[in-house]
């Protein structure tokens, strides 16, 4: 039987309490049970789940107008400088932007403790921020300098909104220098010592929709313990990236820009992290819901670690020199089992993203649907994707 | 019975030139490993070390360091892995040498077990939120 069922026809079930949902993890069994077909017409959404660190994320803050007014030209919060281009009270504070005087990597690999990724992190959890900002003067922005502090509460709106966000799938990384190197896939050993990795495999959001037949603009979402929002396709969204037979990229392909209330968010779900040797950054937690419109989206959902590819990456050579190509792949279960063997080789590996986390995500966004407080957001417009699908025969 | 303590000892400036180690194995008969030491002239310092031998030598040696001044402690109180900040990323797993830190694969949890801990701090490194302290 053809099953073809709508966002409306789904969101009737959520609001009725009748939606049967399940994890990206729990959906896996479910179909092999009772097959795709019986499976499809059964359950109605599918939940996500990641949490790591996500480069390219930030908020923009707005202030309020002082008494007298100022027109905000240099921002510091907590001492780490936000971009105030924008207009008089509104700037736009970035993850990885670093402490004033920050020694950086001068005295070998520098630590990083505090950056953007800490401010933002201090305001989700309701700590005080202390805000400097100086001006020229204009004669309707008289003030020229101002220092106060600040609660999330305290200010005229705060809004997460990063530009790239829940890479579909990612390199892992290794070293095949004889030096132990330090980048943001962490600390890499000399000679191949080890491999580090970062996804969440077959609960990771873009992975469980291949080609993007339910995400676009508009999309609600999990986003750092609040609801979000799918705003743009995100910045490098590549979706022509090789993929291999069931449709799943090989590569990092898709992203998105996600948007979301600071408001809402909590710290178990978004927090500041310092990478030795690189910098600051934020690790945000992001689930994504996926109904089940029809067969080939439940078939879909039903991918598995072992479906999943990474490629693995020299990061001390070929990555920085921006030379093509990798060492071979693993999937997510060799990578996931501690130990993957390249070359007759047994290399340890690690995860930077945490799986129980991704699955605390996909677990919290489940009990929001079932509860009717959360119903899918239907895109305006699916992110980009490419025409010829692979996957269901 | 033989056993084996992980400890660290603290020393001030006063006693810090006395030959503790030496003693340990002349007098009380036990193998000390070291495995970090911070040790200058004249200045306070610490030792960690792997302390093997039987019980009661360890007992009477470890009583005879206590009192020249020696403050002891279990290695495994002084390294703090704290698992509210902690969020089981599993990044320190695959740094740690003796797998004191290691993940749980069917849940994919981090545990810390301080008994194989050897105080290398490369997790402080390895971790970024800041989740493992050292103490000393």
């Amino acid at each position: 039987m053809t099953i073809n069922k709508s966002f409306e026809e789904i969101n009737e079930k959520i609001r009725k309490g009748t939606a049967v949902v399940v994890t990206a993890e729990e959906v896996i069994e479910i179909a092999a049970a009772e097959g795709l077909n019986s499976a499809a017409k059964k359950i109605d959404v599918v939940t996500t789940g990641t949490f790591g660190i996500m480069c390219s994320s930030g908020a923009f803050l707005n202030f309020g107008h002082t008494t007298p007014k100022m027109r905000m030209s240099n921002i510091t919060l907590n001492d780490v400088p936000a971009y105030a281009g924008l207009a008089a009270v509104d700037c736009y504070i970035g993850a990885t932007e670093l402490k004033i005087n920050d020694s950086c990597n001068q005295n070998g690999p520098g630590k990083f403790r505090y950056g953007g990724a800490h401010v933002i992190e201090d305001l989700v959890a309701g700590k005080k921020v202390t805000l400097k900002a100086k001006s020229y003067g204009t004669d309707c922005y008289p003030l020229r300098e101002l220092e106060k502090d600040f609660t999330l509460s305290e200010m005229r709106d705060a809004f997460l909104f990063s530009p790239r966000n829940a890479y579909q799938n990612y390199n892992a990384g290794t070293n095949t220098t004889d030096k132990t190197i330090y980048t943001y896939m962490g600390i890499l050993k000399p000679n191949m010592g080890n491999i580090n990795y970062s996804s969440a495999g077959q609960l990771s959001p873009l992975l469980n929709d291949p080609y993007y037949r339910t995400i676009g603009i508009g999309t609600r979402i999990f986003l750092g313990g609040g609801v979000g929002y799918v705003a743009w396709p995100g910045t490098q969204h590549a979706p022509a990236e090789a993929r291999n037979e069931r449709g799943i990229p090989t590569g990092g392909a898709g992203t998105i820009a996600a948007i979301g209330n600071l408001a809402n968010m909590n710290t178990e779900f978004l927090r500041g992290v310092s990478i030795i040797g690189y910098g600051t950054s934020l690790a945000i937690g992001i689930g994504i819901p996926i109904p089940i419109l029809d067969e080939e989206m439940l078939y879909y959902t039903t991918v598995k670690d072992e479906d999943i590819q990474a490629p693995i990456v020299d990061y001390g050579t070929a990555y920085p020199n921006a030379e093509p190509g990798n060492l071979g792949y693993a999937s997510y279960a060799e990578l996931k089992s501690g130990e993957v063997t390249i070359n007759g080789k047994k290399i340890k590996t690690a995860p930077l993203s945490s799986y129980s986390k991704a699955k605390q995500v996909a677990e919290t966004l489940k009990q929001w649907i079932k509860d009717g407080e959360f119903e899918l957001g239907q895109p305006t417009q699916t992110l980009p994707s490419v025409k010829d699908r692979r996957g269901l025969k | 019975m033989s056993i084996k303590k992980r400890l660290v000892l603290h020393f001030s400036a006063d006693i810090v030139d006395k030959p503790m180690v030496f003693t340990l194995v002349k007098k009380y008969n036990l193998v000390p490993n070291i495995l970090q030491a911070e040790i200058n002239p004249e200045k306070e310092g610490y030792l960690v070390m792997e302390l093997e031998g039987d019980k009661d030598d360890v007992a009477l040696g470890l009583g005879w360091l206590e009192s020249c001044g020696v403050e002891l402690s279990e290695l495994g109180e002084r390294i703090i892995w704290n698992e509210e900040i902690c969020t089981h990323c599993g990044a320190c797993t695959g740094i740690c040498p003796t797998e004191a830190l290691s993940m749980a694969r069917s849940e994919m949890k981090v545990s810390f077990n301080s008994e194989k801990c050897i105080a290398c701090r490369m997790c402080l490194a390895a971790c970024s939120f800041g989740a493992v302290q050292v103490n000393f």
